[in-house]
C-alpha cells in the first residue's frame, strides 16, 4: 500500500534527517516503526502526510508511493484526501474546540453527510467516555481521553492508511493498554491500515504484524513481530530482558561496539 | 443631573459602540486566524463607505442591494489582498506583515483620494429621517436601523463559527495550524475567507456611519485606529470581547464627551478611551476576554 524507497529528507535545505530509508506498509497490516529520540520517526511521518513543508523541511530524493501514485512533497490537504492520516505526537487536540467540534473538523474532506454521521456515531461507540462530554471544551480532558480524541477524530476522516505518533506518549500504563487494544480493534474492524512510531517497544510488538527499527535516519533492521521479539539485540536494547544482566562497561568492548551499532 | 441628557448620550454611545464593535470583530478575526494585526482595517471601511455612495448616489441603486453589492466586491477586496499581498508573506516576521498592513493603508487611502478627492460627500439619506420617541428622548431612525444591522450581523458571524462546517475549521485553524493542515484543511483557504469576512464587516461599518453622519469623508479611516482600544480592551483573540469592548469604548467616548469636555474645555472624548484601556491591561493584560492558554490540571 505504501512504499517508500531510499527516502531523503533535509530540514531548512541543510540538515539531512533522513538518509536514504526504505519501507513497506501492506494493506490492512499494522506496521510498528521503533527507535530511539531523533532517530528520524516523526520525520518519517510527517514526510509521508505532507507535513514535513510546515517544518521548512522536504524530501530531497528517493519516493515515496501510496496506492500506486507519488506523493513526495503534496500537499497536506491533498494527502489527507488520497487517504493517508495522520495523528500528530502530543495528542494536539483543538483545546478550545469541544470534543464534537473537534471530530467535525477531523471528517473536513468528507463530502457524505450520512457516512459522517455513522462515522460519528461509531467513534462514540468505540470511545464512549467521549461521547459522555461531546460538549465540553476538548482541553479539559485527560492526557488518554485526549489521545482517544485524537485516534477518534482520525477515523472521522476515514483514512485507509493512519499515521500514530507515539500514541502511548505520556499516558498512564493502564490507559496505555487500553488505548492499543481500540488501535488492533479499528485496524481488524475497519481495515485500515496503520502505520505505528512508538519507542514502546513493548506494546508496539503486541499489536503489529511487523516491524522496523530505524536508526540515524536509516532502516538498521526489519522483520515479523516474532523475528524481531526473538532477535537478541532487540531483547537487550529495545525490551531490556537480554542476557547481559551484569553491569555494562567499556572493558567489555563486544557489547559496546554492539551498543553501538545500535544508538 | 438630567437624566435625559445622560440617556441621549448613552443612545449616542450604544450606536457608535456597535459600530466599532463590528469593525473590531473584523479585525479580531484576522487575528485570529493568521495571527496579523490589519493595519488597514479602518481603510477597508472607507472603501465600502465610498462605494456604497457610489452605488447609491450615481448609479441609484436600491438601499438593499447596493449594500449587498457592496459585500460582494468587499469581500473580493479581502480575498485578492490576502492572496496578492499576504500569502506571499507565510513565514515571515510579524511584523514585516504588520508593517505591509499599514503601507497597504495608506496605498488605499491615496487611491479613494484620487478617485473622490477630499471633500466631505454627501451621504444620500436612506433611512427616514424622523424620529422615535423611546421614553422620554426622540431616537433618530437611522440609529435603531444601525443596531438592528449590527445585531443581525453579529448574529450570523457568531451561528457562522458556531454551526458551519467552514466556521468551525476556521476556528480550529486559529488553534493549531499544523494540526489543521493535518485534518485536510486549506489553511490559505482559511485565510483569504476570514480577509474577506474583514473586509464585509468593516464595509458595513463604513456604510452605517455615513448614514448616520450624513457624508464621509477622510476621517473615516481614523476608525482604524478608535478600534485599536477597542480590541484591546476586549481581547485580541475573542469576538465577544470585540462587541462588549466596542460598546464599552462607545458609552465611555459619549459619556467623557458630555460631561467631562465642559470642564476640560474639549477633547476628553478622544482621549478617555485610551485612559480606559491603558487602565485595563494595567489590570487585566489579555484584555476583558482575552484567552489564556487552558492549563490542565
Amino acid at each position: 500500500m505504501l512504499i517508500i524507497s531510499n527516502a531523503e529528507v533535509i530540514y531548512n535545505r541543510v540538515i539531512l534527517v533522513l538518509k536514504g530509508l526504505s519501507l513497506h506498509v501492506p494493506e490492512s497490516k499494522i506496521v510498528a516503526l521503533l527507535g530511539a529520540n531523533g532517530a528520524g520517526k516523526s520525520t518519517t511521518l510527517k514526510a509521508i502526510s505532507g507535513l514535513l513543508k510546515s517544518e521548512d523541511g522536504e524530501v530531497s530524493s528517493g519516493s515515496l508511493e501510496f496506492m500506486g501514485e507519488q506523493i513526495n512533497n503534496m500537499d497536506p490537504e491533498e494527502i489527507v484526501r488520497k487517504g493517508i492520516f495522520q495523528v500528530m505526537e502530543g495528542r494536539r487536540v483543538f483545546e478550545d474546540l469541544t470534543i464534537d467540534e473537534n471530530l467535525d473538523v477531523g471528517g473536513h474532506t468528507r463530502k457524505d453527510a450520512a457516512g459522517f454521521k455513522r462515522d460519528k456515531d461509531l467513534v462514540y461507540d468505540y470511545f464512549p467516555r467521549l461521547r459522555e462530554r461531546r460538549n465540553q471544551l476538548s482541553g479539559f480532558l485527560s492526557g488518554g481521553e485526549q489521545q482517544m480524541l485524537a485516534i477518534g477524530r482520525a477515523l472521522m476522516a476515514r483514512p485507509k492508511l493512519m499515521l500514530l505518533d507515539e500514541p502511548s506518549l505520556g499516558i498512564a500504563p493502564l490507559l496505555v493498554q487500553e488505548i492499543f487494544e481500540l488501535i488492533k480493534m479499528i485496524n481488524t474492524e475497519e481495515k485500515t491500515t496503520i502505520l505505528l512510531v512508538e519507542q514502546n517497544a513493548n506494546i508496539a510488538f503486541s499489536i503489529c504484524d511487523h516491524a522496523y527499527i530505524i536508526e540515524g535516519g536509516r532502516i538498521a533492521m526489519s522483520g515479523t513481530t516474532e523475528q524481531m521479539k526473538s532477535n537478541s539485540d532487540v531483547k537487550e536494547f529495545y525490551l531490556g530482558t537480554g542476557e547481559g544482566k551484569e553491569k555494562k562497561s567499556y572493558r567489555d568492548l563486544k557489547g559496546y561496539k554492539r551498543r553501538k551499532r545500535w544508538l | 443631573m438630567d437624566i435625559t441628557f445622560l440617556l441621549q448620550l448613552f443612545i449616542n454611545g450604544l450606536v457608535v459602540g456597535s459600530i466599532y464593535a463590528l469593525v473590531a470583530t473584523g479585525f479580531v478575526i484576522i487575528y485570529k486566524a493568521t495571527g496579523a494585526l490589519n493595519l488597514a482595517q479602518g481603510e477597508f471601511l472607507m472603501v465600502g463607505a465610498y462605494l456604497c455612495l457610489n452605488l447609491l448616489s450615481k448609479y441609484q441603486v436600491p438601499f438593499w442591494q447596493a449594500i449587498l453589492i457592496t459585500f460582494a466586491f468587499a469581500a473580493l477586496l479581502g480575498a485578492i489582498i490576502e492572496r496578492v499581498i499576504l500569502r506571499p508573506l507565510i513565514g515571515s516576521h510579524l511584523i514585516s506583515v504588520i508593517m505591509v498592513t499599514l503601507g497597504l493603508s495608506s496605498i488605499l487611502k491615496a487611491l479613494i483620494q484620487l478617485a473622490y478627492g477630499t471633500d466631505t460627500i454627501p451621504f444620500p439619506e436612506v433611512f427616514p429621517s424622523a424620529p422615535v420617541q423611546i421614553g422620554p428622548i426622540p431616537v433618530s431612525q437611522g440609529y435603531l436601523y444601525a443596531i438592528g444591522c449590527v445585531t443581525v450581523l453579529v448574529a450570523l458571524l457568531t451561528s457562522f463559527f458556531k454551526y458551519s462546517k467552514t466556521g468551525i475549521a476556521m476556528r480550529a485553524t486559529a488553534s493549531s495550524q499544523q494540526v489543521a493542515l493535518s485534518m485536510g484543511i486549506s489553511v490559505k483557504k482559511m485565510f483569504a475567507i476570514s480577509w474577506a469576512i474583514a473586509a464585509i464587516v468593516s464595509a458595513m461599518g463604513g456604510i452605517l456611519l455615513g448614514t448616520i453622519r450624513g457624508g464621509i469623508d477622510m476621517s473615516l479611516s481614523h476608525m482604524g485606529l478608535k478600534v485599536l482600544p477597542v480590541v484591546i480592551l476586549g481581547g485580541l483573540d475573542s469576538i465577544l470581547g470585540a462587541i462588549v469592548g466596542g460598546l464599552i469604548i462607545g458609552i465611555l467616548e459619549n459619556f467623557s464627551g458630555g460631561y467631562l469636555d465642559p470642564l476640560v474645555g474639549g477633547g476628553a472624548k478622544e482621549v478617555a478611551p485610551y485612559i480606559a484601556l491603558i487602565l485595563i491591561l494595567m489590570f487585566k493584560p489579555y484584555g476583558l476576554f482575552g484567552k489564556k492558554k487552558i492549563e490542565r490540571v
